[in-house]
């Protein structure tokens, strides 16, 4: 599963982070702003229009993803 | 030996993540000393300041721009990384770098300490809001912390009266060398989770955060854009009501100040060049600065407490289906005031291009300036009746030219768009933690601004003015000569010149006059009009006088051209000028002069044609 079909409000661990290319920029910053393999992730909210963007809490922190980012996080699969 | 250290200022520079408090610790740490100005040849804000320490050293600190990580996705990024580098030309390496972490978002800001760290370079860490980490029950272990980095660590609170004091004690004594080099393929994630497990300790998660609760409301679908809109429109209210006592006196100010300075100078060339160019050109300037400020205000708030990018997540859907994303919100917003604060808002945009874009689009939105123009034209006629009962005809018509505007953006935008390179360019936006906005940090912000404003296009505004009161004026009319000033004036002989250019759409010479002295400040245009037409009186009065003339000279068709030529045009030096000032060149201004004055030129042209063939020829 990715982060972009988890349910709002429900917890899953990131596996791991795909580059779309070779150096993806955005793959780069993700795993910059902490978006790592073991860490627990939240959708806590979703935009008013198409459910897009989500809002995502990981650690302290909260991002605002679109959804095409969002599809980059590989999450674990619950055991 | 010792006294030449002393005499010799310290450089410095804070560095950080965006959120952790950095510039609230610049502001207190440098109070007004401060200069804000550019990178050279980038538009990104350099902003430095000075500071004594306890024991009289001098420090010169840089305060860069906040930054995720060293390698750099935005130019405010790759100035950090570059100046951290000592890379930056004509920026010299800093002997010290202050790294500020919030406590409160170890994870993410202890790597990117990390990653200063391996640069190898003299630095500092600063563990900010260390009062809302206790809050939250959070237990740090800073000598732990201090040794397991291997470089010096202070706590500080940056919002509190001398809540940087063990700062400014370090900075007396400050490391000369670098830390020890890590390994090159250290992985930063896994050090930072060993920092966290050794130095913090912190209760389990039971109470939920403030930001859960507020952010259920604040982010949900329907209370969220319930929220954003009542936000929105109590800021508009504020800029249009409560600035416009503040703009009235400033209004009756100059004036006054004109009129005082009309009896002590003798007539004249120079009481004209006083009194009509200078004090009336800078005057019709300075008058929007309680809207600017006010404006500022609403921003520097919502940006402070943290509001601002959930606005952007609430309307990132909307502004990407023009090509942009949430971020552009704010700029565009604020245009409907006036197009230069919110030309300088953009500055919040980190894409380049959207940034851009944003630039180019924001003179469209309807700028209070237009008002007075759209008011008279409107008055004049468009029959005063009610449509199916409810709604104003009045109303409706001004309702339309708003939209008109809007419309016109959004598929501006959409070209735009489809002229750049289809990259993908993430929203990826942190929502920061919500927190009070500090009063020293909104004055000094506000101050800022206001200075900004006054000098760089004050000078401007004045300097055109004086020559717009210079072509109007000479050369002055012959003894005995019946009709206004302006005939004679080059300025008239301009109007007349221009008129082959402007007859296709439906202008005649007196509009085209109007339209030079409406360059410095569109609503000039009103009392432009009024001076050809030989009304006296301020500008209320030549608005009542005009309304009943116009309608006896113009024909409707000729008047709703020039409602949708002020739908577009560029008629506005100091939007053309901030523009200048933001982008650093003259191409965009040039580029947005051009597209917006053939935009007003092709819808002018439309009405006219279709006015004229609906039989709105007659005057």
């Amino acid at each position: 599963m990715r982060l972009n079909e988890l349910s709002p409000g429900s917890e899953a661990v990131i596996d791991h982070i795909e580059d779309r290319e070779s150096g993806d920029p955005v793959a780069v910053r993700l795993r910059e702003l902490g978006f790592v393999p073991g860490e627990p992730v939240k959708i806590i909210a979703q935009g008013p229009f198409g459910a897009d963007p989500i809002a995502v809490k990981i650690g302290f922190t909260r991002f605002a993803l679109r959804r095409v980012e969002a599809a980059r996080i590989v999450l674990r699969a619950v055991a | 030996m010792d006294a030449m250290v002393e005499t010799l200022p310290l450089r410095a520079a804070l560095v950080g993540n965006p959120n952790c408090g950095k510039t609230a610790l610049f502001n207190q740490l440098t109070g007004s000393r401060q200069k804000v100005a550019n990178y050279a040849g980038v538009t990104v804000e350099r902003k430095e300041g000075r500071l004594t320490t306890p024991a009289g050293r001098g420090v010169r600190l840089l305060d860069l721009p906040g930054a995720y990580s060293l390698t750099a996705t935005s130019p405010d990024e790759a100035v950090t990384r570059d100046v951290c580098a000592g890379r930056y030309r004509g920026e010299p390496a800093p002997e010290l770098l202050i790294c500020v972490l919030s406590a409160t978002n170890l994870r993410l800001h202890l790597r990117f300490a990390l990653e200063v760290r391996q640069l190898g370079r003299p630095m500092v860490v600063v563990l900010n809001m260390l009062d809302a980490a206790r809050r939250q029950g959070m237990v740090i272990d800073v000598p732990r912390l201090q040794h397991e980095l291997g470089v010096p660590v202070v706590t500080a609170v940056a919002i509190r009266k001398n809540g940087a004091t063990d700062l400014l004690d370090l900075l007396d004594h400050p490391p000369l060398t670098g830390p020890a080099p890590s390994a090159k393929d250290e992985d930063l994630h896994a050090t930072v989770r060993r920092l966290l497990t050794e130095c913090v300790s912190r209760p389990s998660a039971g109470t939920e955060a403030l930001e859960d609760r507020l952010d259920r409301w604040v982010l949900s679908p329907v209370t969220g854009l319930l929220i954003l809109f009542a936000l929105m429109f109590v800021m508009f209210q504020a800029v249009f009501s409560w600035a416009q006592p503040l703009m009235d006196s400033i209004d009756a100010g100059v004036s006054a100040f004109g009129e005082l300075v009309r009896h002590v100078l003798p007539d004249g060339v120079l009481q004209s060049l006083i009194v009509d160019g200078v004090i009336a050109g800078a005057g019709t300037v300075i008058v929007f600065l309680p809207q600017i400020l006010i404006l500022f205000l609403w921003i520097l708030v919502l940006e402070e407490s943290g509001y601002l990018p959930r606005a952007a997540f609430l309307l990132d859907r909307i502004m990407a289906s023009a090509g942009l994303s949430g971020r552009s919100f704010i700029p565009l917003l604020s245009s409907f005031a006036c197009a230069v604060p919110g030309i300088m808002a953009t500055r919040t945009i980190q894409n380049p291009r959207d940034r851009l874009i944003t630039i180019l689009l924001a003179p469209l939105m309807t700028c209070s300036a237009r008002l007075p123009v759209y008011t008279l034209l409107i008055a004049a006629f468009v029959p005063d009746r009610y449509v199916g009962g409810v709604f104003n005809l009045h109303g409706l018509v001004l309702f339309t030219l708003y939209m008109a505007a809007i419309g016109s953006a959004l598929i501006v935008a959409w070209v735009l768009k489809r002229g750049g390179k289809a990259t993908e360019h993430p929203l990826l936006l942190e929502l920061p933690a919500y927190r009070l906005p500090n009063l020293r940090d909104l004055g000094l912000g506000l101050w800022q601004r206001a200075v900004i404003f006054l000098s760089r296009v004050g000078t401007i505004i004045v300097t055109l003015s004086v020559l717009l009161w210079a072509l109007s004026s000479f050369p002055a009319p012959p003894a005995g000569a019946t009709g206004p000033a302006i005939d004679y004036s080059l300025a008239g002989r301009i109007g007349h010149w221009m008129l082959p250019l402007f007859a296709p759409i439906g202008f005649n010479w007196q509009i085209c006059v109007a339209l030079i002295p409406g360059l410095a400040a569109r609503e000039v245009a009103v009392s432009a009009l009024g001076t050809v037409y030989a009304v006296g009186g301020g500008e209320t009065d030549a608005a009542a006088q005009l309304t009943p003339l116009l309608s006896a000279q113009w024909s409707l068709a000729t008047a709703l051209s020039l409602l949708a030529w002020y739908v577009f045009a560029p008629q506005c030096f100091s939007t053309l000028a901030v523009i200048r000032r933001e982008t650093g060149g003259w191409k965009m201004v040039v580029v947005t002069a051009t597209y917006l004055f053939g935009l007003a030129y092709a819808a002018s042209f439309v009405t006219w044609r279709v006015a004229l063939a609906f039989g709105g020829g007659a005057s």
